[in-house]
């Protein structure tokens, strides 16, 4: 296997609290290959955010810091980049997309102003030949109308529209690597299945490598190639996605594919996870799932458990399974 | 007496005027809907934002006034000319629930005090007979009874619908209007929520008005559904005929573009296009731009909501009586 464009490790991320710093993030690792689309699916307070603002960096400084772990794109150590270095990756090389299309743009600058100041930082582009490739890039995410929509500033498009106006943004500088946090969740659903589509072909076009973030089990399932499942700050299953539906090996993976409503089912009560998501401050020996896992057992109180191989694609957090499973190794 | 359905909506029209530069303009929100709902049903309303679904929720608990068109409950008439008099006279017997409980509770409001509000405003309760009603409440939904003393910050998101829950159950309604219940929180506890509403409607006999966006959680929930699109209901029926075998097009294109967790589904072709303007809607059937099925008719006549098989409703000139009843190639 070649070498993967990013690959993270052992990373940690900590907010500085009242009380101190406490671990939002905790021995996170995880690869994106060439072409390769990565899932990382989690509910709230999983870390599924805060693992992709750190690989740009894009947390508050001040409050946040990265103890221990790398991160590493091409080769350059991201965690060690600085100003000129990090700027040249931002945008360039890793571009990302957030949730709120409205608060990720200007409102007082029109979509054509506001895609062309990034070809104009990174690619030089001014004037006619910078106005030629906004409106390019705008029918490149499917805008119909892009020439005038392009002098449009974003109150004036709809949610979806907006979204495609920041992919243009992101892939500008037909970028490497496309960080998309939660695209489509404030989407409807007719809105989340075009943009969803727009980014799928995206991604063949410009040959880009995508990690989409998302709490949506179906996003996932219909869009990433292999997933990694979070829970209070830690990785606790990875596996391509056919096996992770088939065969999910974490407690917390099958409850949340049980306990996500199915479209074809009659059936009135849904499966639940007992108990709730504890919060970062929270300090729980052992397995950070034990107290809501059916299969809990002594050893899990004892020691944090550590990621275990099923097969060669699949991993776990949780040795008295992976062992039940009779994998091979550790 | 039986079959008489509680709720009665009957041409429901709702216009809201925005003010902008040129002057003012009419935003058509609902423009005749027509539903019943009967003792013990679930009546799932579903549709992506700008339906009007929260709108026809609000008119039937009397938070807003209808523009035209009438809504009757239990009998009483709460848009006619002595509306005021005919919502008090049915006022406690309705209910709701809505998305964001931590906007539903007063910050600095103790949960025992929030609970027991509705019983101190009806003033009928003994200081004895109200403190073991709230007991009795944090019970039926499942709170600890030191509740009682704590605050909402105190509580999970979940947990927080939970208390808003016992506080609309508190005077023993009839009907709840539900609006996007369990939409703010994460799979695992949407399970808790969803289940403990079909617990309280089998214990208590409760008819519900379930709005969600979400189609799989409005599956398990509701015995009939009714889509709409733009203002108008195009399509109600009990819900396995929905989801099953759905006829209107835009209930089938609503369908096709919720995502699946499973990796092996193979999507329909997207639905182009967005939601129209309010302020201007289509001609005709107002998803008539985004229809495969398009005809010369749909541009110029308003389909009606017309019976379509023995217990299901559709505004589509495909269909119903007086629709040419074509659909080999659907």
């Amino acid at each position: 296997m070649t070498e993967p464009l990013l690959s993270i490790r052992n990373l940690q991320v900590q907010f500085r609290a009242d009380s101190g710093w406490v671990t939002a993030v905790d021995d996170v690792s995880l690869d994106v290959g060439e072409g390769d689309c990565v899932g990382i699916v989690g509910e709230s307070g999983s870390g599924k955010s805060v693992t992709a603002l750190s690989i740009l960096q894009l947390h508050d400084r001040g409050t946040t810091r990265m103890p221990s772990g790398s991160i590493q794109y091409r080769g350059d150590d991201l965690l060690r980049a600085e100003g000129a270095a990090l700027r040249r990756i931002r945008g360039r090389e890793i571009a990302m997309i957030f949730q709120d299309p409205m608060s990720s743009l200007n409102p007082v600058l029109t979509i054509a102003d506001q895609i062309s100041e990034t070809l104009r930082r990174h690619q030089g582009l001014t004037g006619a030949a910078a106005r030629k490739r906004v409106v390019e890039l705008l029918g490149l995410v499917r805008i119909p109308d892009a020439p005038r929509r392009a002098d449009e500033y974003p109150h004036r498009l709809s949610g979806g529209m907006r979204q495609r106006a920041m992919i243009a943004m992101a892939i500008a500088c037909k970028p490497r690597l496309l960080i998309a946090d939660e695209p489509t969740t404030a989407l409807d659903v007719t809105i989340q299945a075009q943009v969803l589509e727009l980014l799928r072909d995206l991604r063949q076009e410009l040959r880009m490598s995508v990690m989409l973030i998302s709490h949506d089990l179906g996003v996932i399932a219909e869009f990433a190639q292999r997933v990694v499942v979070m829970y209070a700050g830690r990785i606790v299953e990875q596996a391509p996605v056919a096996e992770l539906f088939r065969q999910p090996v974490h407690p917390y993976t099958i409850g949340l594919i049980s306990a996500v409503p199915k479209l074809d089912s009659d059936a009135a009560r849904l499966t639940l996870i007992p108990g709730r998501i504890p919060g970062p401050q929270e300090d729980i020996p052992g397995c950070r799932f034990g107290p809501r896992c059916a299969w809990v057992q002594a050893c899990c109180r004892d020691a944090s458990p550590s990621m275990m191989s099923v097969s060669d694609l699949q991993s776990a957090r949780c040795p008295p399974r992976v062992v039940a499973l009779g994998a091979p190794h550790g | 007496m039986v079959d008489q359905p509680i709720v009665q909506v009957r041409d429901l029209c709702k216009t809201f005027p925005v003010k902008h530069a040129g002057g003012v303009s009419t935003l058509h929100a609902l423009s005749g809907v027509n539903f019943d709902i009967k003792r013990g049903e679930t009546l799932g309303l579903v549709g992506e934002s700008g339906s009007g679904k929260t709108t026809a929720g609000r008119i039937l608990v009397g938070l807003i006034p209808a523009t035209s068109g009438t809504v009757n409950l239990f009998g009483h008439n709460i848009t006619g000319v002595d509306a005021k008099a005919q919502l008090a006279a049915v006022r406690s017997r309705l209910q709701f629930v809505f998305q964001d409980p931590y906007a539903s509770l007063n910050p600095r409001m103790r949960v025992g005090t929030a609970i027991a509000e509705p019983l101190d405003i009806a003033g009928t309760y003994s200081r004895k007979d109200r403190n073991d009603r709230v007991a009795e409440l944090l019970e039926l939904v499942g709170l600890p009874r030191n509740s009682i003393e704590r605050y909402p910050h105190e509580f999970s998101g979940g947990q927080r619908q939970r208390i808003v829950i016992a506080r609309a159950l508190a005077l023993n309604p009839e009907f709840v209007v539900c609006d996007e219940p369990v939409s703010a929180l994460d799979v695992s506890m949407q399970a808790q929520i969803v289940n403990l509403l079909l617990d309280l409607q089998d214990r208590l006999g409760l008819s519900y008005l379930f709005i969600a966006h979400d189609l799989a959680v409005v599956r398990a929930v509701s015995t009939r559904i009714a889509v709409m699109y733009a203002g108008a209901i195009v399509e109600t029926a009990p819900k396995t005929q929905i989801y099953l075998s759905p006829q209107h097009p835009y209930s089938k294109a609503l369908l096709d573009a919720v995502p699946r967790a499973d990796p092996a589904y193979v999507r329909a072709p997207v639905v182009a296009g967005e939601v129209p303007s309010l302020l201007d809607p289509p001609s005709g059937c107002r998803f008539h731009p985004r229809c495969v099925f398009v005809m010369e008719q749909c541009r110029q006549e308003v389909p009606l909501l017309k019976c379509s098989g023995s217990d299901r409703r559709v505004a589509c000139h495909l269909f119903g009586n007086g629709g040419s009843n074509v659909r080999e190639t659907m």
